[in-house]
């Protein structure tokens, strides 16, 4: 495995034993290369998110945990077993597929006690079902068991996927962008509804999805995807604040960039400076030299904007407002650097007086705001 | 263009109705209606060459169409997954071409094929007492199975194509080893498209004519009974056994829509 770049590591050995682990695990579809030697290790009772653009490799990782898919060249270990060869159904996971892939022509309950039914010796009809209450009771379905599948909403057929997967307590849960159809309020409650559910079961859920508030707002982990590879891996905040490129930042959250070249740089602090001449200081962490390309990545909530011009401030005007409640969202063009988002905090704004398109005001930030980026 | 269409249906149900109009004739004449009796069934149906006739069909029916179905799943299920240009279009053609191109050519096949086994099979035994293979039954089977394969494949493939590939993942996910999987989804799922190729086949081997006037050697199913009949004059007897043909016909291709609607709407899930 190459070294990662400081601050990230694909394993967190140290913290939890692992339940799952790819070494070098490569798929190739022909020419494309949809997962590239990824290796990582899922820790016991992890919520770990697969973060990235749609084809950058996500569902093959997942399919291959799974068993769908056997890696080219690599291993996959799970419950510290090599179960590269080993066939889908002789796999202790279970996987809530995209579009749920119901049966259709089973009832809601026999769709959810399908995987128990497998098992052999049978379990008897009595425990199947108890089993199969508990799971509809867990996903608060009780009553819709002998319900068909086509006559449940798409939020209810998502919670059917869930508690079919779950009734089995698999090692590992996997989800593939499990709630990419559903409308915005039901996915901010599944949402909710997954974690608590993660926690209350203590099973290992591991997610594939390209919704980035999704990925941080449930993830105890989130490893971020580029073109088959593992590109950083981390906490939320740590991917938040120490992102290893620009591609991550721009992933994980909002951010402004200010692409341009590294002039200098003294330990932790350099320079970069754009085509226009233009000079900012920042942050910097990566294995960045003088003369690199690189981008200056400032969020949104770190910039300030006041009215009055002040020592090294830039001056921009105001183009668009846009009112979130507790913060007030501006897109500002400043004649050299182009459009930035700043993001007023309402009792900052309170403070200041606001804004109206077309209004000239000034933007600043802190030089440790600033965090200096490789293009990659 | 509405009286075009008009003229149309007319040309192509009036005969039909006429026969089945006149099946109900009291009279002898096929072409004076003198009252209505239903003794033209009652007469068919204790005919025994009828009957004779009717049984030589029916089972030929049953047997190709079980063959087809079993068979033509076993092709579908096969060639499952897979975009297959030149299959699909070599299926699309078999069930297009002209009967008699298929009778002859099964024909000549049987002919040329039994020439080669027979001689082989007469070593078996003495002179008069070696088996030797002959048109009749089996022929009439194998070549209305082979026909009606192509049907059963159609129509699976192309349920099949429609089907979720994930639900069969889905299975396996769920501890389902393959076999497993294809009796408890793959085929309630395609049961339907089976059923319905069932049915289609049925009615199709029921109904022919042509290719089993080729390959039928001394057996007579109810088409060639009432090919040979009319040679001897058109008798409301002829126009009951076809009413009886036609309603049946009818009746399995209804059936087989309906079942291939319903099951498509419970299918997409
Ligand atoms: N069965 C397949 N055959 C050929 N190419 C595939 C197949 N599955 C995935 N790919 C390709 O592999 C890449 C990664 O796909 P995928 O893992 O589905 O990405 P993601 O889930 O991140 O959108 C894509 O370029 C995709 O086109
Ligand atoms: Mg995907």
């Amino acid at each position: 495995m190459q070294s990662l770049p400081h601050g990230t590591s694909a394993t967190d050995p140290d913290t939890k034993p692992l339940i799952a682990e790819f070494r070098a695990a490569t798929k190739r579809y022909g020419d494309i290369l949809a997962a590239d030697a990824l290796s990582f290790g899922i820790g016991k009772g992890e919520f770990l998110s697969f973060l990235g653009p749609s084809g950058c490799g996500k569902t093959t990782a997942l399919r291959m945990l799974a068993g769908f898919e056997t890696p080219t060249s690599g291993e996959v270990y799970l419950d510290g077993e090599r179960v590269t060869d080993v066939p889908a159904y002789k796999r202790p996971v279970n996987m809530v597929f995209q579009h749920y892939a119901l049966f259709p022509h089973l009832t809601v309950a026999d769709n959810i006690g399908y995987g128990l039914r497998q098992r052999r010796p049978r379990p008897d009809r009595a425990e199947v079902a108890r089993k199969v209450d508990r799971a509809l009771e867990m996903v608060r379905l009780t009553g819709f068991g002998p319900r068909r599948i086509w006559e449940m909403s798409g939020g209810q057929q998502q919670r059917v996927a869930l508690a079919r997967a779950i009734v089995n307590e698999p090692k590992v849960l996997l989800l593939d962008e499990p709630l990419a159809a559903l409308d915005r309020k039901l996915r901010r409650e599944m949402q909710i509804e997954l974690q608590t559910l993660q926690r209350q079961l203590g099973i290992t859920f591991v997610l594939v999805t390209h919704d980035q508030e999704e990925a941080l707002s449930m993830s105890d982990r989130i490893c971020i995807m580029q073109s088959g590879r593992i590109v950083q891996s981390g906490s939320p905040t740590a991917l938040y604040d120490q992102p290893v490129s620009r591609y991550v930042a721009d992933f994980v959250g909002k951010s402004n960039f200010i692409d341009g070249t590294l002039m200098t740089r003294s330990g932790n602090a350099g320079q970069v400076q754009t085509a226009t001449g233009h000079r900012f200081a920042g942050r910097l962490a990566g294995p960045l030299g003088p003369g690199a390309n690189a981008s200056l990545s400032i969020r949104p909530e770190q910039i300030g904007l006041a009215h009055a011009a002040r020592d090294g401030a830039e001056p921009v005007t105001v183009i668009n407002r846009i009112f979130l409640g507790e913060h007030t969202e501006y897109l500002v063009r400043h004649a050299a650097l182009g459009d930035l988002l700043v993001l007023v905090a309402r009792q900052a704004e309170a403070a200041e007086g606001g804004f109206a398109p077309g209004d000239a005001g000034h933007v600043t930030w802190a030089p440790e705001a600033g965090l200096i980026l490789g293009l990659d | 263009m509405r009286l075009y269409a008009a003229a149309v249906f007319a040309f192509l149900y009036l005969p039909i109705a006429v026969i089945a109009v006149f099946s109900f004739n009291a009279g002898t004449h096929a072409s004076q209606f003198t009252g209505f009796s239903v003794q033209w069934y009652g007469k068919a149906l204790s005919n025994p060459f009828v009957m004779e006739a009717l049984r030589t069909s029916f089972i030929v029916a049953l047997s190709s169409a079980l063959i087809a179905s079993v068979f033509g799943t076993m092709a579908a299920l096969a060639l499952q997954g897979r975009v297959r240009v030149v299959a699909d279009a070599l299926f699309y053609i078999a069930v297009l071409i002209p009967g008699i191109v298929i009778g002859i050519a099964t024909l000549i096949a049987l002919v040329t094929l039994f020439g080669w086994i027979n001689p082989l099979l007469a070593l078996l035994g003495p002179e008069g007492q070696a088996p030797q293979l002959a048109m009749g039954y089996g022929s009439l089977i194998a070549a209305h199975a082979l026909f009606s394969m192509s049907l059963v494949i159609i129509i699976l493939r192309a349920r099949l194509a429609g089907m979720d590939r994930s639900l069969m993942e889905a299975s396996a996910d769920l501890y389902a080893p393959p076999f497993a999987t294809f009796r408890q989804v793959t085929l309630p799922l395609i049961f339907p498209g089976i059923l319905a190729g069932f049915l289609l086949s049925f009615t199709f081997s029921f109904d022919d004519f042509i290719i089993a006037f080729f390959v039928a050697g001394s057996e007579t199913t109810l088409p060639i009974y009432v090919f040979s009949s009319i040679r001897r004059g058109v008798t409301p007897e002829i126009n009951a056994i076809g009413t009886m043909v036609l309603a049946v016909s009818l009746l399995l291709l209804v059936a087989a829509q309906i079942i291939l609607r319903g099951g498509s709407r419970k299918g997409a899930s």
